[in-house]
């Protein structure tokens, strides 16, 4: 179990990532190019490894580091692949 | 477990600091009126605020008697990957001709 002031800043920080993944959604429904999307979808991805970093220091256990990052891995190649497509049209040679 | 008082402290100021540039990310994704302009929020304050509650989750973890490598490792890929994606974006739009806002001096301008 957590000190008091820990678990309070771990809430608060929660709340604000899930605003902050709230409002990339946002900007990926809206994003008129197709860039602003795959921007949107990058910055949920970081979005999402500090949000599971928080649940990692919230349970107090290390199993979640290697969750998040993968999930930073996956981003990366995620949106290196979506950019090569627009900019080259084809991912690999 | 009983930690000391600063350390508790630091790191939820850490925390605190971390989500609060992640709110500010995203806040300028959906504010900034231009696709280049928009690049520029999360690219850096996303890195601040990851690096702010890694940062944080290490201190604990080394108070813990626990060696922080893991999250060494994670923000070292996020601070590497995070300016080659941008760049990639950036050149992604600039292939695609992205409208953009800014002003173009006159010998620039290759409409």
């Amino acid at each position: 179990m957590n000190a008091p002031v820990l678990m309070w800043a771990l809430n608060l920080a929660s709340v604000a990532v899930a605003v902050a993944m709230v409002l990339c959604a946002w900007r990926l429904w809206l994003g008129p190019e197709t860039t602003d999307r795959i921007l949107a979808l990058d910055t949920l991805y970081i979005n999402m490894v500090a949000l599971v970093v928080l649940l990692g220091l919230r349970w107090n256990t290390a199993m979640l580091f290697e969750v998040a990052l993968l999930v930073s891995m996956l981003g990366f190649v995620g949106t290196v692949g979506l950019a090569r497509y627009l900019t080259r049209g084809d991912v690999v040679e | 477990m009983n930690l000391p008082v600063w350390i508790e402290w630091t790191a939820a100021g850490l925390v605190v600091i971390g989500a609060f540039f992640l709110l500010v990310a995203a806040i300028g994704l959906v504010r900034l009126p231009d696709f280049f302009m928009r690049l520029h929020a999360p690219t850096k304050a996303s890195t601040l605020g990851v690096g702010g509650i890694l940062l944080a989750s290490m201190l604990l973890a080394s108070a813990q008697g626990r060696p922080g490598v893991a999250e060494l490792l994670i923000s070292l890929f996020v601070f590497v990957t995070a300016p080659v994606s941008a760049n990639l974006l950036a050149q992604a739009a600039l292939h695609l001709r992205v409208r953009s806002q800014a002003p173009v001096h006159k010998d620039m301008d290759l409409s």
